[in-house]
């Protein structure tokens, strides 16, 4: 069952359309809330005026931040950070707004038509402020975005190892060069949701929120209300229409949702919009880096400093992005000196939070075209340059000399990255792909190559839980407290059970994600779930299993160790009778009313575990691919492409390609398409699709995947994690690869996306340049 | 987001259409195929008191040939203009077009006239309009007249429609033998708004010289803009190297876009020329049939 | 409030009377008055295709249509597609054994789409399936296994074709 390809028990509901989303769930009475949403980047909030909104049809109430002062404390900051200057949030501001959609007022109505409608009717006087859209702007700004943060720093780190300062001053050759990588938001294509119901009798609310993090939202709502965590039960649904990282923050609506649903005696919900998602749906924003880089005649990388700057959005309440962009740029090289800088910097626009990839593939472009800037420099192949740098599989673990996010050092655990690349080089076939590229530019055809190896830090701590039961029926059931947005969980979870159970993959169920199953829970974000809970679920189950054997034991009065599981009964190995799962398990978790048990046997076929890493892991990742450009147009063609893979011992790996090949098609997006845009003072210029494209299946090109398996040594089962792992490489390798194919033009590539129209602009400055050669 | 709420009348004859815009005018918008209007109602970005529905109007989804003359009736559907014979054997440049329109998804209900009546300036239509010589076919309760599709464009998102004015049909000269079209644009992907977009026919006569060709770019302007003295460099030569370079030239020294979001002046004007270079380089080899 | 409007719509197979204000998405109405919660909305600016449904067989986006105009017309969501008995039909279940969707938000409209483009092309080449699904957004799957398991009804279909008698096929026209 581990290892096997198994389609999913989830597809049978969602192929019907009988998934239950947020909003696919019937909650009689619902009413629907629309929030007034601030027109400015940075304005002063001077007064609200609800009366005409309250006369329209259908309204049941308009709320400005006086109404709802009980919840509308101060957040604590999320992953407190040293360097990290405090930054306000709340439910809804008091003073001012600090980005365009954030919200300053909600309406609930009837229905969405009807709140909107009222929301368009909140008359809001604001006194609007110089607002920024960039960082830069932001430092000379002179207005602060937060009292106390008059040059709008959010936060300034420095990581150090060894001495580059005199790598760079005594290595034979160094390189400066300057990078920035915009990235962009989710756009999972259901956006946030949440619905919450009180219940007065009991003094609880049910929230059903589209959430990663159901166990943090419990948290927050119990800071927000000063009540227990135990009056609030937040159930992330087993259908959650795609995460990749900003569904596992904290958000107004989110918060506020519960508090109305007790003040108007219905149940409320939030669904919402694209319009929305583009304006309110954290994300990441820009980074802009510059790097020194100290290596020899050979290649061979001697030190490297990187100072940058990470664009913060409004509110900053970690330092994700721009730690790990600092922590993955070493990357799978040795580099013994380093020197990791950054300024995290407010801006007027939506706050930042990780995106799939979570600031790696920032930290992957300025590696990657680093090592392709030292190759070139000096006439070397790229790809041998790579070989000249890479850890080698007798160097793990290997300590970088950096403090990773999880505040452990940063620790490779295991890999073969020169083996990843080789089979990647052998796959398309390199030397077949050096010997075309040369034939076509000869015909007058731009076509370059690109490579880019990349590592993904997984498995983060803290911990993860899972419970099991042995049901009466025979059935089992799983319970994560870590839940889906469409990973497999139901499918994977039950085939780790099924594994050290004893059962068969179909008599297990897998429940996820409701705080009321299991106390404790982190989240499912940064590919950390699999290693987390898979480890926790194996325990469990392997106690439930010893627990089984025992009341088996029991009852057939043999040695728990001369027993097996098969075919729903237990039995001495070797015979034909045993007992029927059911049977032990009613006589262990439910007996006879009065009556004395068995001895030996065990009450309750259930247990649970926790596991809790030493630290992450590391999976790997490869990939070369092949483009023509048409220079004259700026439009790439992806004529090859291979991709590889090393996460570890895996579960499914038909459900891991999935997560490779959705990775890559983010990562592509990056790469060539979507870029938020903003007006100089943080208005957003890019609202909906119609301005900022994401592929199709029109626009992929056809992926061939391949992959190897270096064990973890951090937890028992081996597994590392994978949903970001095809993302990583992906802006590095097709900048590579355009850099190359325009090598005969002296187009350098710096920067991420790169449109047609970006690249159509590069040659023409290129062909103008005097130096320009043809 | 949601529209806001407006008054729906759905008239079943273009009398009834028109006497309605007659009297609501200003206060009203026309709801064809719905694929630009309901956007911009759903983002609240256009909120009429009335919507006029003229999707059950028969009569505006008639076609005929007659007389050297296609005549398609302004709800004419995207996706018709690839999937009909009758259309594409008349004006080839029409489904070599529409290729480009949104998405198939799209192209099943918008609508030709739709599209033209919106002139969105990186549509396809309002460009191929203009180098088809098409003719506007225009109703309202003061009669009907006749407007040439060069002169219909105005401005962005503005036409020479009056506010009580339908546009019904649209005529397009049959295209003929010795003739050749093509279309090509560059879009962030397949179906999004042009960055740059250029339509080219060519007409050749017996010796394979141009006689007559019309060389329209999209996506420049506020508007579709033709370029005569690109047309002009093709009259009496054969679309060889240099002629083609010339093409390019003229396309290039006419245009004059303004940026586009991040898509710079300069990167419009090199690639639509571009564009149209290879537009006429097609429809000249189509005209001489010097392709399969 | 506007003028309500009546519409009577046939949403697979049953017929539906609804009386709404004329604003209201066809998307909004099968969701909320049709119980046809498998049709999604994703964008609302007809661009994502998580809300495509077939319209008289042809895909569009409910989310561009407004209720009205689907008035004496039929409807046909994502909850038509399995067989009587409950089990998944060809597209779907090449769905399941491919891995063709992980969240399932934008697969309803998906299926809508294939299952207009295989009514009408019978077996579709990469490319066409791929131009046909221009249309959609998913942020999930990169598409690539969606592509094989299509690919392979396609083969399906092409390699019954072939064994049937070679009667004339008709290919239903995408005009009106």
């Amino acid at each position: 069952m581990i290892g096997q390809p198994l389609p999913r028990t989830e597809d049978l509901r969602l192929l019907r359309g009988l998934g239950q989303f947020v909003d696919d769930i019937d909650l009689p009475g619902v009413a629907h809330l629309a929030a007034v949403r601030s027109p400015h980047p940075h304005a002063r909030i001077v007064s609200i005026s609800a009366d005409e909104a309250r006369k329209m049809p259908g309204v049941l109430g308009v709320y400005a931040a006086a109404d709802i002062e009980p919840i509308n404390g101060i957040w604590p900051v999320h992953l407190p950070h040293k360097g990290l200057r405090a930054a306000v949030e709340r439910i809804l501001p008091t003073d001012k707004a600090r980005y365009v959609g954030e919200p300053v007022a909600f309406v609930v109505a009837e229905n969405r038509y009807q709140a909107e409608d009222a929301a368009g009717q909140v008359e809001v006087d604001y006194e609007p402020l110089p607002g920024s859209g960039t960082w830069q702007r932001s430092l000379e700004l002179g207005e602060a975005i937060h009292p106390g943060n008059p040059d709008n720093v959010a936060a300034h780190v420095v990581q150090r190892t060894g001495d580059v300062e005199a790598s760079l001053r005594e290595a034979p050759h160094t390189l400066r060069e300057t990078y920035e990588i915009r990235r962009g938001g989710g756009h999972s294509m259901e956006g946030r949701a949440v619905a919450a119901r009180y219940d007065p009798s009991l003094g609880t609310f049910t929230v059903w929120d589209a959430t990663q993090t159901p166990h943090g939202a419990r948290r927050m709502y119990a800071t927000c209300y000063g009540l227990p965590e135990e009056r609030f039960r937040v159930i992330a649904p087993a259908d959650v229409g795609g995460g990749f990282g900003p569904k596992a923050q904290r958000y107004p609506e989110e918060m506020v949702i519960p508090w109305l649903a007790r003040e108007l005696g219905r149940p409320v919900k939030f669904i919402e919009d694209r319009y929305e998602h583009f304006l309110t749906c954290t994300m990441e924003h820009p980074q802009e880096h510059v790097v020194d880089i100290a290596f020899d005649d050979d290649g061979v990388i001697l030190g490297l400093k990187d100072v940058f700057y990470s664009d913060m959005g409004a509110y900053g309440t970690s330092l994700i992005v721009p730690t790990i962009a600092g922590c993955t740029v070493p990357g799978p090289y040795r580099i013994p000196n380093l020197h990791i800088e950054f300024t995290a910097v407010f801006t007027n626009k939506v706050p930042q939070s990780a995106v799939r990839g979570a600031g790696r593939p920032q930290g992957v472009y300025v590696m990657e075209r680093t090592i392709d800037r030292i190759a070139d420099y000096l006439g070397l192949d790229p790809a041998e340059v790579r070989f000249r740098n890479l850890i080698q599989p007798d160097q793990f673990p290997y300590a970088v000399g950096l403090t990773f996010r999880d505040g452990s050092p940063l620790t490779y655990d295991s890999g073969d990255y020169p083996e990843l690349l080789r089979k990647g080089l052998e796959l398309i076939d390199y030397d077949k792909q050096r010997e075309l590229r040369a034939e076509r530019r000869a015909a007058g055809v731009y076509r370059g190559i690109g490579i880019s190896v990349a590592l993904e830090g997984v498995g983060l701590g803290p911990f993860e839980g899972a419970t099991v039961r042995l049901e009466t029926t025979g059935r089992a059931t799983v319970i994560l407290g870590a839940p889906p947005q469409g990973q497999g969980f139901q499918t994977t979870y039950a085939q780790i059970c099924a594994t050290y159970l004893g059962l068969d993959v179909d008599q297990i169920d897998v429940v996820t994600g409701d705080t009321a199953m299991i106390p404790y829970g982190t989240g499912t974000f940064a590919s950390r779930v699999m290693a987390n809970a898979g480890p926790a679920l194996a325990t469990a189950a392997g106690e439930v299993k010893a627990k089984l054997l025992e009341s088996a034991a029991a009852l057939l009065e043999a040695a728990p160790e001369d027993l097996e599981v098969s075919n729903g009964q237990v039995r001495v190995r070797g015979m034909a009778e045993g007992v029927a799962i059911t049977e032990v398990a009613q006589a262990s978790n439910v007996g006879r009313p009065g009556i004395s048990m068995v001895k030996d046997m065990v009450p309750g076929l259930t247990a649970s575990a926790y596991f809790n890493p030493e630290r992450a892991g590391y999976s790997s990742s490869a990939q070369v691919c092949v483009v023509e450009v048409d220079a004259e147009t700026g439009e790439v063609e992806i004529v090859e492409w291979v991709a590889g893979h090393d996460c570890g011992k895996i579960i499914n790996p038909l459900l891991v390609e999935g997560q490779v090949l959705g990775g890559i098609a983010h990562g592509l997006s990056n790469a060539l398409y979507e870029e938020a845009l903003y007006e100089e003072d943080g208005t957003p210029l890019t609202v909906s699709y119609l301005d900022y494209p994401i592929p199709s299946a029109h626009e992929m090109p056809w992926i061939k995947l391949y992959s190897q398996e270096t064990p973890s040594p951090l937890n028992p089962l081996g597994v590392k994690g994978a949903g970001e792992a095809g993302t990583l490489c992906v802006p590095a390798v097709i900048a590579s690869a355009v850099e190359d194919a325009l090598r005969p033009l002296g187009v350098r590539i710096r920067e991420c996306p790169l449109s047609p129209a970006f690249i159509g602009d590069l040659v023409d400055e290129a062909k103008h340049r005097p130096d320009a050669s043809e | 987001m949601k529209p806001q709420g407006f008054e729906y009348h759905a008239p079943q004859s273009v009398k009834e259409a028109v006497e309605l815009l007659g009297e609501l005018g200003p206060d009203a918008k026309i709801l064809a195929g719905g694929q630009s209007l309901i956007p911009l109602l759903n983002l609240r970005l256009a909120a009429p008191e009335h919507l006029i529905d003229i999707g059950r109007i028969g009569e505006l989804r008639e076609r005929r040939r007659e007389n050297g003359t296609l005549r398609l009736g302004a709800a004419t559907r995207h996706a018709e203009l690839l999937s009909e014979p009758e259309i594409g054997d008349g004006c080839p440049l029409l489904p070599l077009a529409a290729r480009y329109i949104g998405h198939p998804q799209i192209r099943t209900r918008g609508t030709m006239g739709g599209s033209l009546s919106h002139a969105d300036p990186s549509a396809e239509l309002p460009a191929v309009a203009v180098a088809l010589d098409a003719t506007m076919v225009i109703r309202s309760v003061r009669g009907e007249r006749r407007v040439p599709a060069g002169d219909f464009f105005v401005s962005f998102l503005s036409t020479g429609l009056a506010e009580d004015e339908l546009l019904v049909a649209i005529e397009f000269p049959v295209t003929g033998p010795r003739a050749g079209s093509a279309f090509g644009e560059v879009a962030a992907r397949a179906g999004d708004f042009a960055m740059a977009g250029a339509a080219a026919v060519v007409r050749v006569g017996e010796d394979d010289r141009v006689t007559d060709a019309r060389v329209v770019c999209t996506s420049v302007g506020d508007k579709p803009v033709r370029v005569p003295a690109a047309e002009e460099a093709l009259r009496g030569r054969t679309a060889d190297d240099a002629v083609l370079a010339e093409v390019e030239a003229a396309v290039a020294g006419q245009l004059d876009p303004g940026p586009q979001l991040k898509v710079s002046a300069g990167y419009k004007r090199r690639t639509a020329a571009v564009l149209a270079r290879r537009a006429v380089r097609q429809s000249w080899r189509i005209a001489s049939e010097r392709t399969a | 409030m506007s003028t309500l409007v009546k519409a009577r719509i046939e949403v697979n197979g049953t017929v539906r009377e609804v009386e709404i204000e004329p604003r209201t998405l066809l998307a909004d109405v099968l969701r909320e008055k049709c119980s046809s919660k498998g049709t999604h909305i994703g964008c609302e600016h007809g661009v994502c295709g998580a809300c495509t449904v077939l319209l008289d067989g042809e895909p569009v986006r409910s989310c561009l249509t407004l209720a009205v105009q689907a008035d004496g017309r039929s409807v046909e969501t994502v909850e038509s597609l399995a067989e009587p008995d409950g089990s998944l039909n060809e597209l779907q279940s090449a769905f399941h054994r491919h891995h063709g969707l992980q969240c399932g938000y934008c697969t309803p409209g998906i299926l809508m789409s294939l299952t207009a483009l295989f009514r009408t092309a019978g077996s579709p080449s990469e490319g066409e399936i791929r131009d046909f699904l221009q249309g959609h957004i998913c942020r999930c799957t990169g598409y690539q296994q969606m592509i094989e398991a299509a690919l392979e009804v396609s083969e399906h279909a092409e390699s019954e074709h072939a064994e049937a008698e070679p009667a004339g096929t008709e290919h239903a026209g995408t005009g009106q």
